[in-house]
């Protein structure tokens, strides 16, 4: 039966062996693990193509729903985290899967005539990977990705005559990104990229398959088939990334945070890790110089990369004996980590929490106070009798939920101004303020919840909330120190005389949970 | 002997590749299903509305009241104009019909002539208790679950009949 079907099939279309032809390829005696680095890339392009697709199914391409449909996807939908792990993690695991593959095929010199138009189609594929990886990046809609994008689009705005109409190719205007931008930048991700790049693998493969792979210097043993033997090589390699891969996804979880905020000034921008050595760069490059490190560098490094073959035409040598390759390898290695490292080590640590209104943070502490831990877990696989906060969506309205908390937490002390604001609070529950639940230390929660009960909001603003009579607190602790601030609670007029502020008397524990609290304000 | 070496050696091979792209296709294949097939974690809540006075309502004399419901719909909250055939059948008593026939979801009217629900499109009709009477309908009208507060009529969610 199923013999008569292939037949048939076969006979109408070659599909059979069309097939057989691919797989009992003859490839050189020398091939082995080496070049199985080409297949497991493309399987990354597959499950990008698939997770992406079935993202889509489930998300709104438009502020601001695209974050409200991605929240909706990993807090409603069965296995939704799970798909935006593996695409959040498979766009890394792909860029280090081509580089890893580049790299391969440099070293070993497999660019070198007649496979030069491979290479170059090659370093075309890696740049559409790191083009997915910039236009994905704003999809999200949260902080991170506004911010990250409004970078990008301010490097390239800077390029010397070109530079506004890139941007508004990008869909910028006035230097600002919408609606306009983030459409661009879904439809390049989407419509665009996906196709080209689809039919630039097709090439890429087509080009191996017609020059044949990359034989050694000096072939001893004799050729093979592409199939059973090397196909199992690919495999296997396959099954080690994409296990990596979906530990990844399943252990790591990435968070989606606050949804994107253009007057957010205290939001700290940074690339996705692959681009940190760009961001770098641009640090040693001022004024009019910044092109330098923005464009003229990338530049260079882009066409050097095109120009490589014909860079290096000598005949092909053994590994070992290719020193200056190994040695531009380890060279740009190093280049690239230690400018990765120093990015790293220069981006500011700030925990969520620190970006939260008092208000907010003071919530986290009637969380505590009113032991709403008991039954709801705060991080992952975390199982108690309640629903884990880390996993849902909450939609009650607030008079629903203080209803609750009056119902569980009735005796815990807490005010009923207090419970609203922890409704307020949970209703705007996301991966950050869950994340501070779990994380915020105690005693600056008690200086935010001392902070809320005096009341220091009506003359004070701190992260954008608060009144104007009184000089903002966000950056405090950059102005005074620990000492002036103790002695100005207690006596105001000594060390500001003439302001407004009343002496403030806090025991010992109150004062401390204070102090670390406005210790915490350096931005 | 050596043949039946590489025989087995192939077998081998071609075993693995196949077991290997088998997991591979599971570990992404299972999770697929679920995110497409299962429905949004959350459960729908009860939500009663306001709907008609039960003073201005006559005996056996269906009415189509007009409301404001508020609706979950994926990651958006939408508030929506809904409407009800609201039937009173006693003192204090109250049923009523969504307003979408059962066939395929065309809006039903009252005719007062013949005293039953008619569907514009494909002719079915529904007795004033929401059975049909003629066309291809196959179920009776569904009916949103009421409480009687007082003169008010609430309405909460639609209930689908049962079939026949």
């Amino acid at each position: 039966m199923l013999k008569s079907v292939l037949d048939w099939v076969e006979d109408r279309t070659g599909a059979v062996s069309g097939v057989h032809h691919f797989l009992h390829e003859d490839i050189p005696g020398s091939s082995g693990w080496h070049q199985v680095l080409g297949s497991v890339a493309m399987f990354c392009f597959l499950v990008q193509f698939v997770t992406g697709l079935l993202l889509a199914l489930n998300y709104a391409p438009t502020p601001p729903d695209a974050h409200a449909s991605l929240r909706f996807i990993l807090t409603e939908l069965t296995a939704g985290r799970l798909m935006r792990g593996l695409h959040h993690w498979g766009a890394s695991m792909m860029i280090v899967v081509v580089v890893l593959h580049m790299l391969q095929v440099f070293l070993w010199g497999s660019y070198k005539k007649p496979r030069e138009a491979t290479w170059m189609l090659g370093v075309i594929l890696l740049l559409l990977t790191l083009g997915f990886g910039l236009t994905g990046y704003l999809l999200p809609w949260d902080n991170r990705a506004y911010w990250g994008t409004v970078v990008t689009t301010q490097i390239t705005a800077k390029a010397p005559i070109a530079g506004p109409y890139i941007l508004r190719l990008m869909g910028s205007e006035d230097g600002q990104i919408g609606v306009q931008t983030f459409a661009r930048f879904y439809g390049a991700h989407v419509l665009l990229l996906p196709p080209l790049m689809i039919m630039l693998i097709g090439l890429h493969v087509f080009l191996v398959r017609r020059h044949g792979v990359a034989p050694a210097p000096v072939e001893t043993a004799p050729q093979k088939k592409f199939f059973p033997g090397q196909v199992f090589k690919d495999t296997v390699a396959i099954f080690i990334m994409f296990a990596i891969l979906f530990a990844l996804a399943a252990i790591v979880r990435v968070p989606l945070g606050k949804i994107a905020d253009p007057t957010d000034t205290t939001y700290i921008p940074r690339p996705e890790w692959y681009f940190l050595f760009l961001f770098q760069i641009l640090k040693f490059f001022e004024g009019p110089m910044e092109i330098v490190g923005s464009m003229v560098l990338p530049g260079i490094a882009v066409a050097l990369l095109f120009a490589t073959p014909f860079l290096d035409r000598g005949a092909a040598v053994k590994l070992r004996q290719r020193t200056f390759a190994i040695g531009v390898v380890l060279f740009a290695a190093i280049g690239w980590g230690s400018l990765t490292y120093a990015a790293m080590r220069t981006t500011p640590h700030k925990d969520p929490w620190q970006n939260f209104i008092p208000e907010d943070l003071a919530a986290v502490g009637s969380f505590r106070q009113g032991q709403c831990w008991q039954c709801h877990g705060v991080t992952p696989g975390d199982s108690k009798a309640g629903p884990n906060l880390a996993d849902i969506a909450v939609h009650e309205e607030r008079d629903v939920l203080v209803a609750h908390f009056k119902q569980h937490a009735g005796n815990s002390g807490l005010k009923d101004l207090q419970l609203r604001q922890l409704g307020n609070f949970m209703r705007k529950l996301d991966d950050e303020s869950v994340a501070a639940i779990a994380s915020a230390p105690e005693n600056i929660v008690g200086g935010a919840q001392l902070y809320m009960k005096t009341n220091c909001g009506i003359c004070h603003a701190l992260n954008g909330a608060g009144g104007k009579s009184g000089p903002p607190l966000n950056a405090v602790a950059k102005r005074r120190d620990r000492a002036w601030m103790e002695g100005h609670f207690a006596d105001p007029q000594k060390f500001s005389p003439g302001t407004m502020m009343p002496p403030y008397k806090f025991s010992p524990v109150e004062m401390a949970n204070m102090l670390a609290y406005m210790e915490t304000l350096k931005d | 002997m050596a043949e039946e070496m590489i025989e087995k050696r192939r077998g081998f091979l071609v075993g693995s590749i196949t077991a290997m792209m088998g997991a591979i296709t599971a570990a992404l294949g299972i999770p697929s299903l679920g995110y497409l097939l299962v429905p949004p974690h959350a459960k729908k809540k009860q939500n009663w509305i306001e709907a008609a006075d039960l003073s201005k309502l006559m005996v056996n004399q269906p009415e189509q009241v007009l409301f404001q419901r508020v609706r979950r719909d994926g990651w958006k909250v939408v508030s929506e104009k809904a409407a009800a055939w609201v039937v009173k059948t006693g003192e204090q008593q109250v049923v009523a019909f969504s307003p979408v026939c059962t066939h395929l979801g065309c809006a039903v009217s009252w005719d007062s002539g013949n005293k039953s629900f008619v569907c514009p499109c494909h002719t079915s009709s529904f007795s004033p208790e929401g059975k049909v009477m003629a066309g291809p309908a196959p179920r009776s009208l569904d009916r949103f679950d009421v409480r009687v507060d007082g003169i008010k009529v609430m309405l909460g969610e639609v209930k689908q009949s049962a079939e026949g």
